[in-house]
Parts: C-alpha cells; structure tokens; sequence
C-alpha cells in the first residue's frame, strides 16, 4: 500500500531543489578532504581552524566548509580545494595549520571582495598543486564522481547531486527484470576480483524464488594489503553504494540487505551508520519505499580482521555469527546462502556502479573500457610512485599511463621494475608488458589479475625473491586451516622460500616449488588458497635469475649436481 | 564487577539480533580493550550460545586480544606498500627500543606492540598507529620520539 502522504513529505526532487538553492547562496566553498589518509595527515584541525576563522570574520552566510570524502591525491595530503567566486578552483597541498591561516586570511577573504582578479600571494605558491596535472585530467570518475565534492554525510547534497534519482527510476518506471537486462547489457562485471557478470549473478539471483527470505550482501571486506578502494567509496560516497544495493534488491527481490565491512575501517562504518540512519529517517529504507510496493531494510556487520572473509562463503558463516571459513560450491550463495535462504555477494565497487548506469543507460557504461571489460576502474596506486593515491581510470588504460602520467612516474634516482596487482593473489607485470591495457583478460595472461585494485609499483631496489615471501607470508597466515592444500602447501612452498633466502636452497627446491604451487592452484578448496601461489609463480616466470642466483648450486650446470 | 557486566550488557543488546556474535564481541572490546575468558563465559549464558562456539570465534579471528595490552598499543603497519618502504626497519626499532617482540607488552604495562595488515593510509607509507593517531613516513629515527610523546602523556594522567 502507497503511502501517499509520507511520499509528498520526502520528495527527493524537492530536496533537490532547496539544497541547490542553498548552496547557490556560498560565494565560495572550501572542501576539506577529511578521509583516513588526510585525518592521519591532520585534517580535522584544519578543517576546525577554517571554520573559525569564518565564523571570526562572521562569513558564515558566504563561505561553505565543506569536509569531503578522499579527493585522491593522499601522498600530498592534507588537501583544501578552494572555489571562490570569479576565481578558478585551487588545489593545495600538505598544508599545516599556519599555511590555512595564510590562505584564508591572504587568499580567500581578499578574494571574496577581488570578484576574480586575487592572485595567490607569492609565499602560499608552494602549497599549490595543479589541477592541471595529468594525475586529474586522466581520470574519468565515475565511481568516485562525488568523492571529494560534497559532504558524504549529507543525504541531502547526495540527492542534489543526482542521487536516488536511479532508485526512483528503477522503482517506478521499470520491471526487476528491466534492471537485470539493464546491468547485463552495461557489461559490469564484479569489481571484488573476480570480474564475474553483475547482470549474470543478478538473473540467477532472481530466478531462486523468494519464499520467505532473500539477501543481497555487500562485500566490505577489503583484506588486500596496499588496497584502500572500498574503503574511500565508502568514506566519500556512502549513498551511492545503498543506492546500488536498494537497486540490486529490486532487480533479485530481496527482502534484507547487509553490509559486511572490516572493523579496521571505522570512519568507513561510521558514515555508513549515518547514511543508513538517515535514509531511514527520510523513509528510503523501511516499509512501501518512495511510495511504491518495495520494502528493503540494510544492517551492518563487521569483520574481525580475517582476510579469508573476503571470500564469499567465509564471508557468510562470518555474517551468521561463525568461524569464517569458506565451504564448496556448488550450492553457489545465490541458491543457498546466509542461513541457507539465497543471497547474492556483490562488492562495494560494483554497488556503487549501478545508479550510474540506471540513470545514464548501460550503452553509456559500455563505452568505456575494451570489448570485454567494461566501464572504469578504481585503483589504489602505491609503492614507488611520486604521486601515490587513489585513482579511477576506463578499464583498458596501460600501465604506463597509470603509473608514469597519472602517477608521474617512480621517484627520480629510482627505475621502473615492475608493476604488481592483485595483492596476495595477483602477480607482477615486469616493465617490458607496460604498453598492455589493464583489463581482465589481458592481466590473466601475464599471470596476474585484476584483482580489487590494488597497484603496486615496484622499482630495482627491490628483490622478487623477498617480495614473493612477503606475500606468501600474508596468505599462509591467513590461511584458514581447513583444507590441507592451502594449509599444508602454503607452508611448505614458505620453508623453501625462507631456505633459498638464507643461501641454502637448490635448483630441485625450485621444482618443488612449482609442484606443490600447481597442487594448491588445483586442490585448495577457496579462492584464497587457489591463488596463493601466483605471486611465487609470476616471480619465478619473469625473474627466476633471482632465484638462480641465490641457490647453492645456481652456477653449476645439471650434470655437476 | 564493571567488567561482567559488559559482557551481559552486549549480550542483552544483541541477543535477539541475527548473525551478532562478532557485534557483541566487538562491542566488550571497544570497551574494555580485550575479551577475556570471563567475558566469555558471560556472554555465553546472556546469549545461550555453547562457550565452545564463542572461544572458537573469538580465537579465529586475530582483530579480538584475550588479554588485556598496554596502555599505548602501537600497530605497525605491515602492508604492502609499507613494506616496500622499509616498515620492517621501524618494527625493528620499535622491538629493541622496547625489548618486546611484537604481540607483547613491556612490563610496566605502558606498551604494546603488533603488527596489522594494511590501515589503507598507503599514500603516507610507512605508517604507524598509536591508539588510533597515525603517523606518517615513518623512519627508525623517528621512534624514540614516538614513545617519548606517548610517556609523557602518560605522565600527566
């Protein structure tokens, strides 16, 4: 039953309209980045200083302060962007409390009375960073269009900016089955690693009938270390992935969603909260949502710091109050899963995907990106990188371009070696493959994969031997124990990196290596234990001279032995 | 008895609630700092679940400490990108600064150190976290500073 008094009080096009307007009203903003990486950086003084200094100088009808979700650029942080009327936008860089007192009081309230002739003082030139830089203008945001421009815990500016307009569409003007049609077409495919079709997972989630319960779980669980993508959609734009996860329940019909997040991640859950309490206020989740026949309702869950739970059956018996271990499938979660009813595991990413493609239609989506992989990609770019940050690029970019334009290249005095992806379950991409695009298919073929997008750069001071025992250290301890492929393999294939590291190993251990590493690609039960192995397998394919050299008998020739 | 009584408190809250074995263990942690045997045995019986299920959840999961940790737990990042920037060499001086291996604690009960997967604030790698402030482009250097701030501000509580 339409409740159609309740549907007049919230009308997302009402709200719209007035928060428009009352933003219309500022002459200038001032966007705090206040994401972990800037509030490790001191950002929430900054942004306590800035909002003094305005209410001191009683500017408060003029200047919004606005603390936004990540704005990519972490290395620099911690980072004010500043839009003031007349002017062009500003971006700076590592500012201290001295610095933002400079800018207010010698850049921003001169140029509230300039109208667009202030020029910024010369000593405040070395905060400046330029909006120019390719690290900007080579992006294509679409996951992380709000990410940075708005406050993420304002319902109100998230609906300003387009948002639940894609819900409002699916609910009143398309069919469940439209909106699976819709996501297949658009060609998403899953963003947690997997690359499988959203569209496809959705059709068969739909297809279980509901009897009584059906989930849709969003998978938070970022274990990979050097990755920080969910948890800055998360941080910047939590809206956006309620939004996709309401779609995604309309499209499967289910009736309860849950989020699963680490519990490493606490500003991440902590916006999250808000954005789930405050569509609850505004009656976007509960009972007859926006007027129509859908009723959906989320909850939190938080993880406990097990990397494995990113796999989605571990995932689930972690929901259920468990060990989290992962168990086979067939019976896939979307036939039987939380508590044996059907769900469907999407990850943060994809979520935050689908309200783009709703409004803006699955052609649009299917533009970018290569034949089989399409839309854009959220990376964390690390390691060796002058600019390290959180980037969004169209699927089928190359390497070179994400690491020498957008990341401007290895910090001088250091060389290229290569490029890892994937995290403990990818592999390294030498510098001779940096013309390849970055797509599903094309980083399997090296021995790697997409992964959830983590991009590690790596350069020649760095030894592949050591750098596939860090990894393999990580998997083996996160290893859940329950199947011995992984249990015991993982182990093993440890003991013979640790003797080749030591100078004890022989060319028979590298043998064995490979042995035990294609029994656990073929025996361990989950994901986790099926591509422990690559990072040792990518190294050995691309760099086995570093092995070599550090064998006993490495110099001598097989007959010697 | 301030201490069983958090277990019960988090047992009522989430007892009817699914799937909130993790949520009332997290909730006595945020607490307390540690869950302890004690805190187990409680929640067992507030939430009627076997103690068997709750050990065996609460020793799985490596975010959940059974004993109490320093006052000042510093966590060393040991992801990927702080690896690669030498992180290896701040836990080394943390651990001879100390005397502790990581996982323990110094005696007079002020530190505790641990090393933690990726904290996702890779941009400033290598990182390190003290009760919840991080700090940045560590280097071994920098740790006699970081423990001296920390037993200063002890000292004034």
């Amino acid at each position: 039953m339409a409740d159609i008094d309740l549907e007049k009080r919230f009308d997302i096009h009402e709200i719209a309209k007035n928060k428009l307007a009352e933003i219309e009203k500022f002459v200038c903003n001032i966007y705090c980045c206040h994401s972990t990486g800037c509030k490790s950086s001191g950002s929430d003084d900054i942004l306590e200083l800035i909002k003094n200094i305005v209410s001191e100088h009683q500017l408060e009808d003029k200047v919004r302060v606005v603390a936004t979700g990540c704005m990519g650029l972490c290395a620099q942080g911690p980072l004010i962007r500043v839009e003031v009327g007349g002017q062009k936008d500003v971006l700076f860089k590592r500012v201290n409390l001295d610095a933002v007192k400079d800018i207010m009081l010698k850049y921003v309230i001169p140029a509230l009375k300039a109208q667009g002739t202030q020029k910024i003082p010369a000593d405040l030139e070395r905060y400046m960073l330029s909006l120019e830089l390719p690290f900007f203008t080579k992006q294509e945001k679409v996951v992380l269009k709000n990410a940075g421009h708005m406050d993420p815990e304002d319902i109100a500016e998230y609906i300003a900016r387009g948002g639940y307009l894609a819900l409002e569409k699916a609910l009143k003007t398309m069919t469940p089955a439209q909106v699976v049609d819709e996501i297949k077409r658009s060609g998403l495919r899953g963003r947690g690693g997997g690359g499988f079709s959203t569209g496809m997972k959705w059709e068969l989630a739909a297809k279980v009938p509901t009897v009584d319960e059906k989930f849709i779980i969003c998978n938070g669980d970022e274990g990979d270390p050097g990755a920080y993508m969910d948890r800055s959609i998360l941080e910047g734009d939590p809206h956006a992935v309620i939004e996709g996860m309401m779609i995604a329940a309309y499209a499967i019909g289910a009736t309860e969603g849950w989020f699963y997040v680490r519990a490493e991640y606490p500003l991440a859950v902590e916006r999250l909260e808000k954005a789930i309490k405050a569509c609850k206020k505004n009656r976007l989740l509960g009972n007859n949502i926006m007027g129509t026949d859908f009723c959906f309702n989320v909850d939190i869950r938080l993880g406990a710091g097990a990397f494995v739970c990113g796999e989605e059956t571990a995932l689930i018996h972690s929901i259920e109050g468990a060990r989290g271990t992962p168990r086979p499938r067939p019976p896939y979660p979307t036939n039987k899963g939380l508590w044996e009813k059907p769900s469907c595991v999407n990850n943060v990413e994809t979520l935050a995907n689908v309200s783009k493609i709703m409004l803006k239609g699955a052609d649009w989506f299917a533009s970018f990106g290569t034949e089989t992989s399409k839309g854009t990609k959220v990376f964390a770019l690390t390691g060796q990188v002058e600019h390290s940050g959180l980037i969004e690029v169209p699927m089928g970019t190359t390497i070179n371009e994400i690491v020498n334009e957008i990341g401007g290249g290895v910090p001088t005095g250091k060389h290229l070696k290569a490029v890892q992806t994937g995290g403990p379950s990818g592999g390294v991409i030498p510098k001779e493959y940096m013309n390849m695009p970055v797509c599903y298919e094309e980083l399997k073929k090296v021995g790697s994969i997409m992964g959830s997008g983590g991009m590690i750069v790596i350069d020649d001071s760095s030894d592949m031997v050591s750098l596939a025992k860090f990894y393999l250290d990580f998997t083996v301890d996160e290893s859940c124990g329950k199947c011995a492929p992984c249990r015991i393999g993982g182990r093993q294939m440890l003991a013979l990196l640790d003797k080749i590291n030591r100078g004890k190993g022989k060319k028979k251990d590298l043998e064995l290596l490979k042995k035990i590493a294609f029994a656990m690609q073929k025996a361990s039960l989950c994901g986790l234990g099926q591509t422990a192995p690559n990072p040792v397998l990518s190294t050995l394919k691309f760099y086995e001279n570093e092995y070599i050299t550090k064998l006993v008998d490495g110099n001598l020739k097989d007959e010697e032995n | 008895m301030a201490d069983t009584s958090q277990a019960a408190q988090a047992a009522t809250k989430w007892r009817k609630k699914r799937g909130s074995l993790i949520m009332a263990l997290h909730e006595i942690q945020d607490v307390k700092g540690y869950v302890d045997w004690q805190d187990a045995v409680d929640l067992a019986k507030g939430m009627n679940i076997p103690l068997a299920r709750i050990y065996e959840v609460l020793t799985f999961y490596n975010f959940f400490k059974l004993k109490a940790p320093g006052k000042a737990v510093i966590s060393v990042c040991t992801g990927t990108a702080c690896y690669l920037k030498g992180n290896d060499k701040v836990l080394e001086k943390f651990k001879s600064e100390l005397g502790i291996n990581e996982g323990e604690s110094t005696k007079d009960g002020l530190f505790h150190l641990q090393c933690v997967r990726c904290v996702g604030c890779c941009g400033l790698a290598p990182v390190c976290v003290v009760n919840g402030k991080t700090y940045g482009r560590m280097t071994p250097e920098n740790v006699p500073e970081i423990l001296n701030e920390w037993r200063e501000a002890f000292k004034e509580d």
